[in-house]
């Protein structure tokens, strides 16, 4: 009988069974960052412990820097702390600082991958929910707490049980405008937030074979939302392609046995799966949420059901998400002011993200919007270095978009990118979670890049297949 | 550092209703800008009391007559989002600590961050958790967590819940907290990590 490439990997990684039933398992590669690891480090002190292996963890300074500038010292007191923190818990325990001075920092999901440091067959955590994005890569990636940090820093492992595995095929051709953000937001809504809860989410089919790494890590990223606490992708050619030369990855000597590593473990073609879900990839559409999770949500020229088409239990949130979006039931969004737009975020923060608004930009003579106030804010300094090469950022300027410095910004807006009292967002970020980007009262609407500068330019919700003739 | 064996919780009980009450609601992110979890029982649910506030109502985490609950009764999806620690340390930390948490699912990275904090994350069914919240209306009505025999009973009436095995075992024998067995194990993460290619890297074993 065939294994899937979770059972492989963890077993693989398995260091014991603990009394409890629970696994020790150990873990390859440990990202750090600046709001979570304080307590991790706090925690390993209140231990007196040390980290047993430094050369394995990573720290970045990504959720409350800035993003008009990097240069120190931060103008909010409190970032300032909390990132000279990171400094000096990694100079402490000789762990590798990611420094935005040497241009290597970003976002973690972001920095991992692009030097090479996220590797199929890998186990990866990090103080964020997010790290399940490394799964695009065939790792097994886990976000945790502070407890669980602080286990991982004093003996590499960490003390959990093994998930169940469900199987997502997503088969056929996606539509024109259609992209891996409207996939995932497709399937959130088709399964349910909650449904992924005690899974790992293997993504396969033809569609997902054919997206290029940084789609599929948007793919990923998202399976947490779906309430799965990780997803992956079988590694392949497309993998192997983008990881071939990174700082991190195997070198010309190591890399035929890395390949023969990262083969083995893909899931055999007789694996069995506890679930399967086939999805058809032309039912998906251009998608826009409407209510406070990520699972409430519509094609973008659809509109918002009828609470009586929710089941009874579901009515109650269904009525508080349009109490807090000041929506009415049955209303459609397409035609919705909306006051900003946010392209960014570890789910579509990336060159190609970015690219394709730029080059939907390029295509015609498109203006901002008046009254949007339009945020660019690339994931990583690698990403923001790479959009200017290619002239890029004198698109958006040219747009009316703010080119920003790297970082999480107005996903959470823990820095200085807040949205203002009931503010309306079209934001290409992860969680329309009331109160999520700054303001308690602000409200967030998720879809795609090519979408969110496509409402930026009408300044309303819209079809972005009919403001850019995609077709 | 000293662990407990959590086998049975009595308190009275405070109730949230709603489904997908995420991590971002129980402790907003501006709450997070800080270097440790102190202070943070204060700020629980803070924008959902806000909110409560301006529309003139009471929420129950602002109930005087819930101070001393110890037991809360939540439903589906509790705790989905993001990973922060600070959201189970919150609610550890909110007036008289909250010391048990029941209801129908919960986002998997808080249970587990929960469970770190030797705090069990119970499931019943929906039927369970409303008799539960409909009994929790009397402020004063005392609540038994039970680990032993996997229910929450309430004068002469129980609910039966579930709890992974796992976890269950971690919490009664007071391996909840397991960095001492982790680190025990010493010489098999080395073991573990040698056996692993691009540990050696990728020289042949």
């Amino acid at each position: 009988m065939g294994q899937t490439l979770y059972a492989k990997v963890f077993d693989l990684h398995k260091v014991q069974t603990l009394p409890s039933g629970q696994t020790q398992l150990f873990i390859g590669l440990h990202l750090i960052n600046d709001i979570t690891s304080p307590q991790g480090f706090a925690l390993l002190r209140d231990k007196g412990l040390g980290v047993l292996y430094p050369e394995r963890s990573f720290a970045v300074v990504d959720h409350m820097n800035p993003t008009t500038t990097l240069l120190r010292p931060f103008r909010t007191e409190i970032a300032e702390i909390m990132a000279s923190e990171v400094e000096k818990n990694c100079a402490k325990y000789g762990i590798r600082y990611l420094s935005p001075a040497k241009g290597e920092s970003g976002i973690a999901h972001l920095v991992g991958p692009e030097l090479g440091l996220t590797q199929p067959g890998m186990t990866v955590c990090c103080g964020d929910s997010h790290t399940s994005t490394h799964g695009a890569f065939g790792a097994i990636a886990y976000g945790i707490g502070a407890s669980q940090m602080c286990d991982i820093l004093a003996t590499q492992t960490m003390a959990i049980a093994k998930l169940k595995v469900r199987r997502i095929e997503i088969s056929g051709r996606l539509g024109p405008g259609v992209y891996a953000k409207d996939v995932s937001l497709y399937l959130i809504r088709k399964l349910g937030v909650n449904a992924g809860v005690g899974f790992a989410y293997e993504y396969a089919g033809n569609v997902i074979d054919e997206m290029s790494m940084e789609e599929r890590m948007t793919i990923c990223n998202l399976s947490v939302e779906g309430g799965a606490r990780c997803g992956y992708i079988n590694p392949d050619q497309t993998t192997f392609d983008y990881l071939k030369g990174r700082e991190y990855a195997p070198k010309a000597a190591q890399w035929d046995a890395a390949v023969a590593y990262w083969k083995s473990i893909a899931s055999d073609a007789d694996a069995v799966y506890d679930d399967v879900v086939r999805i058809d990839a032309k039912d998906i559409e251009p998608t826009v949420t409407w209510g406070v999770n990520p699972g409430q949500s519509i094609p973008v020229g659809g509109a918002i059901p009828q609470i009586s088409d929710f089941s009874e239990e579901e009515q109650l949130v269904a009525r508080d998400a349009l109490a807090h979006m000041q929506f009415e039931p049955g209303a459609v969004l397409r035609g919705k002011r909306i006051d900003v737009a946010f392209i960014g975020s570890c789910t579509n923060g990336r060159f190609s993200d970015f690219e394709e608004v730029a080059l939907k930009l390029k295509a015609g003579d498109f203006k901002v919007a008046a009254h949007v106030k339009a945020l660019i804010v690339p994931g990583s300094q690698r990403v923001r270095r790479e959009l200017i090469e290619h002239g890029y950022d004198k698109v958006f300027e040219a747009a009316g978009f703010a080119f920003r410095e790297p970082g999480c910004s107005m996903c959470l807006g823990m820095n200085d990118d807040q949205l203002v009292g009931d503010q309306l967002c079209a934001s290409a970020s992860n969680r329309n979670f009331k109160g999520r980007q700054g303001s308690a009262t602000g409200r967030t609407l998720l879809m795609s890049p090519v979408m969110v500068a496509a409402a930026a330019i009408r300044g309303e919700v819209a079809d972005a297949r009919e403001v850019f003739s995609i077709s | 550092m000293q662990d407990r064996k959590i086998v049975k919780i009595t308190g009275t009980a405070v109730a949230l209703r709603g489904n997908e009450i995420d991590t971002d609601r129980i402790m907003p992110a501006r709450f997070l800008r800080s270097v440790s979890f102190d202070g943070l029982g204060e700020h629980v649910f803070a924008s959902d009391r806000e909110e409560c506030k301006r529309n003139g109502e009471v929420h129950p985490f602002d109930d005087a007559t819930r101070f001393e609950a110890t037991v809360l009764f939540v439903n589906k999806n509790f705790g989905c989002g993001s990973s922060r620690e600070h959201a189970p340390q919150g609610i550890k930390r909110w007036k008289k600590g909250i010391r048990a948490i029941v209801g129908e699912s919960f986002g998997e990275i808080f249970f587990g961050n929960c469970l770190a904090n030797g705090i069990p994350c119970l499931t019943a069914d929906e039927a369970g958790i409303a008799k539960l919240q409909q009994a929790a209306r009397d402020p004063k009505l005392e609540f038994r967590v039970d680990l032993e025999t996997m229910t929450v009973g309430f004068g002469a009436e129980s609910v039966p819940v579930t709890l992974p095995a796992s976890a269950r075992i971690a919490l009664m024998e007071a391996r909840w907290d397991a960095t001492v067995e982790l680190l025990h194990a010493r010489d098999k993460i080395a073991e573990r990590a040698a056996k692993l290619p691009y540990f050696r890297n990728w020289a042949a074993p």
